[in-house]
C-alpha cells in the first residue's frame, strides 16, 4: 500500500500540472488554517481569562452565616448565629474530599473607618485573621519575609503580612517594613512578611490593600471568641465543591439547630459553579471554532473533490490505458484516493504550520507586554487539536476522492481504444 | 492459441438492439500474424474488444492457450489482460507525463515487479525497438513512429501470448507505417502471436492470414503471401 513505487506514480500524477495541484491545495490550507486560528484565538482568550483568575483555587466555595428563616427546636426565626471554629474540624470529619477548609475573621472592608495607624499615618483595611492553607487557596507572591505559619496559629503570635498597598501607604519609600510595627484596632502587630497579588478579578487594588494576621492572635486581640466570621473551603481535585456543599450545609445545620431545609440560613458563593460557566463558555467558543473551521474546510475539500473529478475526465484516457495494461479496479481508485489524501494531507500540514508560525508571531508579540490586563494570553493549539485536525484531514481526503475514484473505475478500457 | 466458437454480441440502442457478431467461428495458432479486415461497423473492433476481455460476447466460448475466458470480474479480467495481452492502439496511448521507459514499465508496474528489475526488463524492450537512446524521453518529445515502438514494447513487455494491435499504422505516413509493420513482423518471426485489425490492404498484405468480416460474420480467411515490409520502406 505504501510502496515507493505507488508513491511516485502519486507525485507523478500530481506534479504533472504544479499549478492546479497548488490552487486546489490552498482550499485545503485555508481551512485547516482558519480552523487552528480560530481555535488558538478561543484559547488565547480563555488563557486570558483564567490568568484572570490569578490561580486561585477555583473548585471552592466561601460561607459566612446569615440569619435562619424558619423556626426550629424551639428557636425562633431571625434569630443571630455565628459560626464555631469547632465547626471546622467537624465539617472535616464528616465531609470527605476536602482539600482546605479555611475560617477566617475580618475586620474592616470597603468604606470602613480607619482601624490602622503607624505613627501618624493611618487608614482603613481589610484585616483578616487566618489560617496557613489560605495562601493556597488565594495564591498570592510573598514579596519579603514569610506567610502565617502553624507556629504563629499556635502561640497566637501577633504577627502581620501587609499587601503592597497597606506599605504604600503607610511607610515612607525605602523605609525597613520587616520588623517594624502596626497597630490595629489598638492592637500592635509585628510586620513579618509582605505579599503582592496576582489576577485582576474582584478589585485588583484593594486586593493589595490587606493586613493578614493569624487566625487565634486575631480572635483573641479582637474578642472573637469562638467565633468564625466565614469559611473558604476547597474541595480535592477529582470532586466538585459544588457536589459536597450540601453535606458541609448539613453539617453546620444539625450543629446550629437550623431547619434541615432552611437554605437562608447559611449564606455562600459558589466560585466553582462561576468558573464552570466561565468554562462553559470556553467550551461554546471551542465549538464556533471547529464549526466555522470544519466548514470553511469543507469547501476546500469540495474543491478538491471537484478538481479531482475533472483530474479523472482529463485522464479517461490513461485510465482506460491503464486498466487495459492490467490495472485492477482497486489500483485505479486506491490511486486516486491516495492523490486525494495526499493532496490534502500535504495542504493540511502547509496550513497547520502556517498557522502555527503566526501563532508563535503573535505570541512574540505578546511576550513583549503584560497581558494580565488585556483577557488575552497565550494563544495556543496543543498537539490534541493537531492530530484531530491530521485526522480530519485524512478522513476528508478520502471523502474528496470517493466520488472520483468511483468515477474513474467506471471507465471501461474500451473507452480508452475509441478515442480517434 | 485463440480459438473462438459461435460468437455473438450485441449492443443493445434504446428500444432495438443491433446484432454486432452474428456466429463467429475463428481460432489462430501459434505464431500466427493474422489481419483482421472489414469496413467500419463489420463488427472487427468489437471483436477484438472481445479478444481483449475488454468486453464480453453474450454467447460462445473464447478459449485462449486453453484457458476458457468466461465470466470474469474486472479483477481476474485484468490480471488476464497483464498476463496473456499486449495491446497496440491507433493513438499509441503512452501516458504523457511519463517517459518512454516508464511507459514501457508500466505493465510490469502492475505485475508487482520491482523498481530495478522493472527498468532492466523495460530498457531491454526499448533496446529491442531501438529507442534505448529516447528512454528519458516525453512521448510529445518523440514521432509517431518512435511513440508507436514505444508502445509495442511496452505491449512486450509483460512478455503476453499474444499482441492485439488496432490499426497499429492508422495514425502514422506510410513510411513510417512500414517501419512499424517491419518491427511487428520481426517480433513475429521469434514466434509471438499477432493479431492486426486494419483497413489498409497493403498493411493487410504484410500479415500471413487476412480476415475479412462483414455485418459480423466472417465472408473470407485465407492465408496470404507475406509481403516483407522492409522491401517497401
Amino acid at each position: 500500500m505504501f510502496s515507493r513505487d505507488k508513491w511516485s506514480e502519486i507525485l507523478e500524477a500530481l506534479t504533472s500540472n504544479w499549478f492546479r495541484t497548488i490552487l486546489t491545495a490552498f482550499g485545503v490550507l485555508w481551512g485547516i488554517f482558519i480552523l487552528v486560528i480560530l481555535l488558538a484565538a478561543g484559547k488565547g482568550l480563555e488563557n486570558g481569562v483564567k490568568q484572570g483568575f490569578g490561580g486561585i483555587a477555583t473548585n471552592s466555595m466561601f460561607m459566612w452565616a446569615q440569619t435562619p428563616s424558619k423556626p426550629y427546636k424551639g428557636l425562633p426565626k431571625g434569630r443571630r448565629y455565628n459560626f464555631k471554629i469547632s465547626d471546622v474540624a467537624a465539617i472535616k470529619q464528616n465531609v470527605p474530599n476536602l482539600k482546605y477548609v479555611s475560617p477566617r475573621n475580618q475586620l474592616g472592608g470597603f468604606g470602613g473607618a480607619n482601624n490602622v495607624v503607624r505613627g501618624l499615618k493611618s487608614g482603613a483595611f481589610n484585616v483578616y485573621g487566618d489560617y496557613p492553607e489560605v495562601i493556597k487557596q488565594e495564591p498570592m507572591d510573598i514579596t519579603s519575609g514569610r506567610f502565617v505559619n502553624y507556629s504563629d496559629i499556635e502561640q497566637n503570635r501577633k504577627v502581620a503580612i501587609l499587601g503592597a498597598g497597606v506599605i504604600n501607604d503607610m511607610y515612607d519609600p525605602g523605609e525597613e517594613v520587616i520588623g517594624s510595627y502596626i497597630k490595629v484596632n489598638g492592637v500592635n502587630f509585628m510586620v513579618i512578611g509582605t505579599y503582592r497579588k496576582k489576577g485582576n478579578n474582584g478589585n485588583p487594588e484593594e486586593n493589595q490593600k490587606q493586613i493578614y494576621v493569624p487566625f487565634t492572635a486575631f480572635s483573641q486581640a479582637f474578642n472573637m471568641g469562638e467565633t468564625v466570621g466565614w469559611m473558604s473551603i476547597t474541595a480535592e481535585d477529582g470532586s466538585s465543591i459544588t457536589d459536597l456543599k450540601t453535606q458541609i450545609f448539613d453539617v453546620i445545620k444539625s450543629r446550629h439547630s437550623i431547619h434541615p431545609e432552611d437554605d437562608r440560613a447559611i449564606g455562600n458563593f459558589d466560585l466553582f459553579q462561576e468558573f464552570s460557566k466561565i468554562n462553559g463558555l470556553f467550551i461554546a467558543l471551542k465549538a464556533v471554532a471547529y464549526f466555522v473551521g470544519i466548514l470553511v474546510l469543507l469547501s476546500g475539500i469540495i474543491g478538491i473533490s471537484n478538481i479531482m473529478l475533472i483530474v479523472v475526465k482529463e485522464r479517461t484516457n490513461e485510465i482506460g490505458v491503464r486498466r487495459a495494461l492490467g490495472a485492477t479496479p482497486w489500483d485505479i481508485r486506491g490511486q486516486i484516493l491516495m492523490e486525494s489524501i495526499f493532496l490534502t494531507i500535504i495542504s493540511g500540514m502547509c496550513g497547520i504550520a502556517l498557522a502555527t508560525g503566526i501563532i508563535a508571531l503573535v505570541n512574540m508579540q505578546l511576550d513583549g507586554v503584560d497581558t494580565s490586563e488585556m483577557m488575552f494570553a497565550n494563544p495556543s493549539v496543543d498537539l490534541g487539536v493537531v492530530f484531530i485536525a491530521l485526522s480530519i484531514l485524512i478522513i476528508s481526503g478520502l471523502l474528496a476522492g470517493l466520488i472520483p475514484a468511483q468515477n474513474a473505475i467506471k471507465i471501461q478500457p474500451v473507452d480508452a481504444l475509441r478515442t480517434e | 492459441m485463440i480459438e473462438i466458437k459461435n460468437l455473438h454480441k450485441s449492443y443493445k440502442m434504446g428500444s432495438n438492439s443491433l446484432h454486432v457478431l452474428k456466429g463467429i467461428n475463428f481460432s489462430v495458432a501459434e505464431g500466427e500474424l493474422v489481419s483482421i479486415m472489414g469496413s467500419s461497423g463489420s463488427g472487427k473492433s468489437t471483436l477484438l474488444n472481445i479478444l481483449g476481455m475488454l468486453d464480453e460476447a453474450d454467447s460462445g466460448t473464447y478459449t485462449l492457450d486453453g484457458l476458457p475466458i468466461k465470466n470474469l470480474n474486472e479483477k481476474i479480467a485484468a490480471q488476464y489482460r497483464n498476463k496473456f495481452l499486449g495491446f497496440i492502439f491507433q493513438s499509441f496511448n503512452l501516458i504523457s507525463y511519463k517517459n518512454a521507459l516508464d511507459n514501457v514499465a508500466l505493465p510490469l508496474y502492475y505485475q508487482g515487479i520491482k523498481h530495478k528489475e522493472r527498468v532492466d526488463i523495460a530498457m531491454s524492450y526499448l533496446e529491442k525497438v531501438g529507442l534505448a537512446d529516447w528512454a528519458g524521453h516525453l512521448p510529445n518529445e518523440l514521432s509517431g513512429g518512435q511513440k508507436q515502438r514505444v508502445a509495442i514494447a511496452r505491449a512486450l513487455a509483460s512478455n503476453p501470448k499474444v499482441l492485439l494491435a488496432d490499426e497499429p499504422t492508422g495514425a502514422l505516413d506510410t513510411k513510417t507505417s512500414y517501419e512499424v509493420m517491419d518491427l511487428i513482423q520481426g517480433i513475429n518471426d521469434e514466434g509471438r502471436t499477432i493479431l492486426i485489425v486494419t483497413h489498409e490492404h497493403d498493411i493487410a498484405e504484410m500479415t500471413k492470414r487476412i480476415v475479412n468480416l462483414k455485418d459480423g460474420v466472417i465472408i473470407d480467411d485465407s492465408k496470404v503471401n507475406q509481403v516483407r515490409a522492409l522491401s517497401n520502406v
